[in-house]
């Protein structure tokens, strides 16, 4: 009997599971699309270069492009399906919709949950390539349109949205600083 | 009606689709789901020139889930003799699995259908293609001139006016550079995707492109079809740039579609799209300025030199871009194609424009530093007072407007024109400027406007949104023609179905629609009765602007634009920074100022991006191309982009109704120019060869 191509497992997405069969060779990106029909995750090069598939697993960005579906189970997996409070925007897709910071709409899912990463990133003191003092007690830089720049950097926009983006970050970073 | 509105035209107002965009709703082409749905993938050539000899189908059709493979021995025939809606015919590449010629690396040799995606992707890998190899010519550089000939394409090849060696002959200073932009690939976010169908007799195909009409058109005149029989939607569109018309992934669907009859979706991947979705030719161009010592122009000659494949005339028509902007006794241009074995390049932002402002607004700069004066007064020196070439007057020509504005805003009066003296830290720090111009037109479009019974109004025009925001202008202007708020105005679009109508693309788009839609509007309201009932049909208006734009006069009709850059160049690395960025532009009307900025910042990030970055290498020996995704090819990232400022100056156009011209393009052109006129004010080096790659900058040395 030859070896088996495809495994049952269950995936956690948006606080929901999902049990099904995958072929080995799916990404969760595939299985995310074309299974679940979460097709809010987009597939811009599938090969990890562009972000627009970045999804938070276990509440960290991650392109899903580069995991494959099997590996994912056991995570939780927060697609732009899941930042939403019901019918209250998540305060980037708020930011992202009034600021405009996108055109096309083509990366902007990703470009959120790679916000939303970023704010939470930021905020737990972690140092970027832009961040001046990196010592671990320096806490958390103030999060400059540089760093943001630089945060966001594995996220392109074609249509060429980044000023508005990097204002929308800004304001939304705000709004939860302000929350908290 | 007696609603009074302030009017939505000129407010800012967000995407009336951008609720679904936030949110993961919006569904692009490759995202609907279809029952029964098999999946296409496509091989492509591993040689550049040949013939195939055998291909091994047999093997592939036994692994599973494989459903058929489509090549060019028992692919359906398709016929590419026609004009498609753009007026052209189509680029023969697009006539998949037709014969055993290869034309170049990439080309498209068999289909692989199966029920899923993974299946059909192994199976595609896994089928073994022999080819009789020939030997390809891929080299292009300015020394094929002597091989190139002129083409028109959407602008004449050549136009001349004047002697021009004896202008240059007699001027007291010339310039004479040669420019060189490379190979650049549009990579839209979103693959090219396509699923078709066959459903009660009609070809339904749902897919990612500029213009539903076009395709439509385009794939009934390929297969033979009734051109009623033809539904393309569209409604999502992951940008375009020029490259999402009719291409292999729609004929291939379409193809297995109708052999195994049940829906077939065939996605690019990033990799495929850089042989497969089109991309703008490398040029090298010549520019000759003859000028009186104070910078009066004499004499102008701009030179440009494109590659195009072995299949299709395609011309980058860059010399095109100087005859509205400067006039001068003699005034030559040309446009010229070399053939070689490589894809057909096609319509990218700007097409022309983008490389032809580089060459032409960077020679200005160096005419400027030769006459010792100011690159803002060399041009207010030259601006002209009707078309230089044609004679015609301009529709409205406010450059200087721009400039003006844009020095004050920018500081430009402080800046001190000596390069290479201004130093931060490690950084050299300098500044540039260009001019940008682009032609304004309008195409017929058939809208429909309905007064719905409960008082709402529908839009159906077959409009594009490949991230303009054109959804959003049409309900704006709607409202205005209806005078309603914009609330009671839905906009339905991307559907052939809904009429035929202009693309989206040469910045008339928004334009054409609107057009179309304020004449249908103005109909509808003048027709209804005050208080009368609305029948629950509604009532609708059609409109065609065929008739109203063919009667336009001849002019010159162009939006303009100022750009001005400051950049920092780390001579120890060879580092390029723009540090900040202003354009300010003479557009037409600006409908949404919230999107329109947007557009324009993305135009200018583009300008960026094809000064610093674009570069598509193509090897030699292989004839294909180096790094062929988004780690080889760097588009701009938020890393490489500073704060930029986009602004308008009033400029409406006085033949359209609601005074638009279009703002699609207008933000890449000069904008590559002002960023290397800046490297030079901060290097004193010029860099007449894009992109300005670190290696460049080091390899010129400079005043460090």
């Amino acid at each position: 009997m030859p070896p088996s191509t495809s495994s049952d497992l269950t995936l956690s997405v948006n606080g929901e599971k999902y049990t099904l069969t995958v072929d080995h060779r799916t990404t969760l990106l595939d299985a995310l699309r074309e299974r679940l029909d979460l097709t809010g995750t987009k597939k811009g090069c599938d090969q990890g270069q562009c972000g627009a598939c970045t999804v938070l697993v276990d509440g960290r960005r991650a392109v899903s492009c580069l995991q494959l579906a099997v590996a994912a189970e056991g995570r939780e997996i927060t697609t732009i399906e899941g930042v939403a409070d019901g019918d209250q925007l998540h305060p980037v897709q708020q930011a992202f919709l009034d600021l405009d910071g996108f055109q096309c709409g083509y990366c902007t899912p990703g470009q959120i949950c790679s916000a939303i990463a970023l704010i939470e990133e930021h905020a737990a003191g972690w140092p970027s390539a832009a961040t001046d003092d990196i010592r671990p007690d320096a806490g958390p830089p103030p999060l400059t349109p540089e760093e943001i720049r630089e945060r966001m950097s594995g996220n392109l926009c074609r249509c060429g949205a980044y000023v508005s983006i990097v204002q929308a970050v800004a304001r939304a970073a705000e709004t939860k600083g302000a929350a908290a | 009606m007696t609603t009074a509105t302030k009017g939505s035209v000129g407010t800012s107002h967000t995407r009336v689709e951008g609720r679904d965009k936030v949110t993961g709703a919006a569904r692009y082409a490759a995202e609907i789901p279809f029952a029964e749905l098999a999946h296409g993938w496509l091989v492509l050539s591993t040689v550049a020139r040949g013939r195939i000899r055998a291909l091994d189908t047999e093997a592939v059709l036994r692994m599973p889930g494989v459903l058929t493979v489509l090549h060019h021995h028992n692919a359906p025939r398709v016929d590419n003799d026609y004009v498609g809606l753009l007026g052209v015919p189509p680029d023969p590449s697009v006539a998949l699995f037709q014969h055993d010629r290869v034309i170049h690396m990439g080309w498209p040799v068999a289909l692989v259908v199966a029920e899923t995606s993974e299946q059909a992707r192994e199976a595609a890998e896994a089928l073994v293609v022999t080819y009789d190899q020939e030997p390809h010519d891929v080299a292009f550089s300015a020394e094929r001139q002597t091989e190139a000939y002129p083409v028109d394409g959407h602008a004449p090849g050549v136009v001349e006016k004047g002697d021009l060696e004896a202008q240059l002959a007699s001027s007291a200073v010339v310039v004479d550079a040669e420019y060189t932009t490379p190979e650049e690939h549009h990579n839209p976010m979103e693959p090219h995707a396509a699923t078709a169908l066959w459903e009660g007799g009609r070809l339904e195909v749902v897919d990612s492109n500029q213009g539903t009409s076009w395709v439509a058109g385009e794939l009934a005149n390929l297969f033979s079809l009734d051109p009623a029989s033809v539904r393309v939607r569209s409604e999502h569109v992951g940008g375009g740039f020029g490259s999402k018309g009719v291409r292999a992934h729609q004929v291939a669907a379409v193809m297995a579609a109708t052999v195994l009859q049940r829906p077939v979706r065939v996605v690019m991947t990033r990799r495929q799209m850089f042989s497969l979705a089109g991309y703008r030719s490398p040029t090298a161009q010549r520019v000759r300025l003859g000028a009186d010592a104070d910078g009066r122009l004499r004499a102008l000659e701009h030179q440009s030199l494109n590659m195009t494949s072995s299949v299709h005339e395609f011309v980058e028509p860059s010399a095109a871009a100087s005859r509205a902007m400067y006039d001068a006794d003699a005034h030559h241009t040309a446009s010229r194609i070399v053939r070689l074995d490589v894809p057909t390049p096609t319509w990218m932002r700007a097409p022309g424009e983008a490389p032809g402002s580089f060459a032409l607004e960077a020679a200005l700069d160096e005419l400027a530093e030769r006459c010792g004066i100011d690159p803002i007064e060399l041009r207010v020196l030259n601006e002209p007072a009707v078309g230089p070439v044609s004679g015609l007057p301009f529709s409205s020509r406010n450059l200087i407007a721009c400039f003006r504005e844009g020095a004050r805003r920018f500081g430009w009066a402080d800046r001190d024109p000596r390069p290479g003296v201004r130093r931060d830290g490690r950084w050299l720090l300098g500044t540039g400027t260009a001019a940008a111009s682009f032609p304004a037109g309008a195409m017929p479009s058939t809208p429909a406007v309905t007064a719905e019974a409960d008082g709402t109004f529908t839009v159906g025009v077959n409009a594009a949104d490949i991230g303009t925001g054109a959804r959003t202008a049409l309900a704006l202007v709607a409202a205005d023609a209806l005078g309603v708020p914009t609330d009671r105005v839905r906009v339905r679009i991307a559907d052939s179905d809904l009429g035929p109508a202009m693309i989206a693309g040469g910045s008339m788009g928004t334009r054409s629609w609107a057009w179309a839609v304020t004449t249908a509007a103005e109909e509808l309201r003048q027709s209804l009765a005050p208080g009368a009932d609305i029948p629950p049909e509604g009532i609708t208006v059609r409109s065609n602007t065929a008739e109203a734009i063919g009667a336009l006069a001849q002019k010159e009709r162009h939006s303009f634009g100022a750009q001005f850059a400051e950049v920092a160049v780390d001579p120890a690395t060879g580092e390029v920074r723009v540090r900040r960025m202003l354009g300010i532009f003479a557009a037409g009307r600006i409908v949404n100022p919230l999107t329109a900025r947007n557009q324009l910042v993305g135009g200018m990030i583009w300008g960026i991006s094809m000064a610093l970055h674009e570069e598509a290498v193509r090897d030699r020996s292989t004839g294909g191309l180096y790094g062929a995704d988004l780690a080889g090819y760097h588009v701009a990232a938020h890393a490489d982009i500073p704060h930029i400022e986009a602004d308008w100056v009033d400029d409406p156009d006085p033949d359209d109704p609601v005074g638009i011209k279009g703002i699609g393009e207008i933000g890449i052109v000069g904008a590559a120019a002002a960023v290397a006129n800046a490297v030079w004010h901060a290097t004193g080096v010029r860099h007449r060869h894009l992109p300005i790659r670190p290696d460049r900058v080091l390899m010129a040395g400079g005043d460090a």
